[in-house]
């Protein structure tokens, strides 16, 4: 029973993530695939995170003349600040490719792309 | 209530509301993230994450379709490989340290130091932003070289599809 309060955040986690990967592998769509890999890379967010947290702490943000105030663990924050704004750069470049795929063949479905390259 | 947008998002067959709603999936993780102590990082996947992502959506639907097709063939082969690895996955959770606890070992290394001297060193209150702006300071220098790549791709790969149509029309 302990462990079903103590991960419950983890199985969260793990439900969006293979939210994010069932749309990745299952859907042709291009949009979709990348709004697919969105979640999946919140779902890894929020793992680090859940990760940081201490119970009873607060954000890490130093309270100048309080002695022994619990912070949660700052570091997991600084490393997915970074992975946040990456993601929406990869995010864009992807999104920019479907859109020059689809000038290219008129269609950003995948079979349907595929279909056209042994056509041609 | 974030995993039922989540499945919403997969069974939504228009486009348009389908980035809407990952705009509203990253709103929810946000105020989850403030939940979990993280107010930095939850304001940067509210502004970054349902801000500039569903804009960013919006418009490449614009530009490319607003609907998807129908999946050709139902096949449970996807679904099967997810049940799998989700399976493995929350097995190996088990193994993982406790929520919230203390004593995990994350918490022991070389945390407390920030913790303790980063404001005495830099000055800064907020330990995210020592951390990352000074202690950090070339990785974050990295990070905005990999923006600016991305960038520079994004516009690479626009110009160049405007051009051949240009030389397509002489």
């Amino acid at each position: 029973m302990s462990h079903l309060f103590s991960h419950y955040n983890y199985w969260i986690v793990i439900v969006l993530m293979m939210t994010g990967f069932y749309t990745v592998i299952s859907r042709g769509n291009m949009v979709k695939k990348l709004i697919g890999l969105n979640i999946f890379q919140t779902s890894v967010f929020l793992l680090f995170i859940t990760m940081g947290k201490i119970k009873g702490g607060t954000a890490p943000i130093v309270m100048a003349g309080k002695e022994d105030v619990v912070y949660s663990n700052p570091i997991p924050h600084v490393l997915i600040l970074t992975a946040i704004v990456v993601g929406v750069s990869t995010t864009a470049l992807g999104l920019a490719l479907v859109v020059r795929i689809k000038e290219a063949y008129g269609t950003v479905e995948e079979d349907e792309v595929q279909a056209e390259d042994i056509r041609r | 209530m974030l995993v039922g947008t989540g499945i919403t998002i997969i069974r939504q067959q228009n486009l348009l509301a389908a980035s809407m709603l990952s705009g509203i999936y990253s709103l929810l993780s946000a105020c989850w993230m403030v939940e979990l102590d993280a107010v930095d990082v939850a304001f940067t996947e509210a502004s970054v994450g349902a801000g500039i992502s569903t804009v960013l959506m919006l418009a490449t639907l614009a530009l490319t379709t607003r609907s998807e097709k129908k999946p050709v063939h139902k096949s449970f082969l996807p679904l099967f490989v997810v049940l799998a690895t989700g399976a493995a996955l929350i097995y190996g959770t088990l193994g993982a340290p406790p929520y919230g606890d203390p004593a995990n070992v994350v918490h022991h290394h070389v945390a407390p130091r920030y913790v303790n001297d980063s404001y005495d060193e830099t000055g800064i209150p907020n330990i995210v932003t020592s951390v990352l702006a000074s202690y950090r300071g070339y990785d974050t220098l990295g990070e905005t070289s990999v923006v600016f790549t991305a960038g520079v791709g994004v516009l690479l790969l626009l110009k160049r599809g405007k051009r051949s149509k240009r030389e397509e029309k002489k």
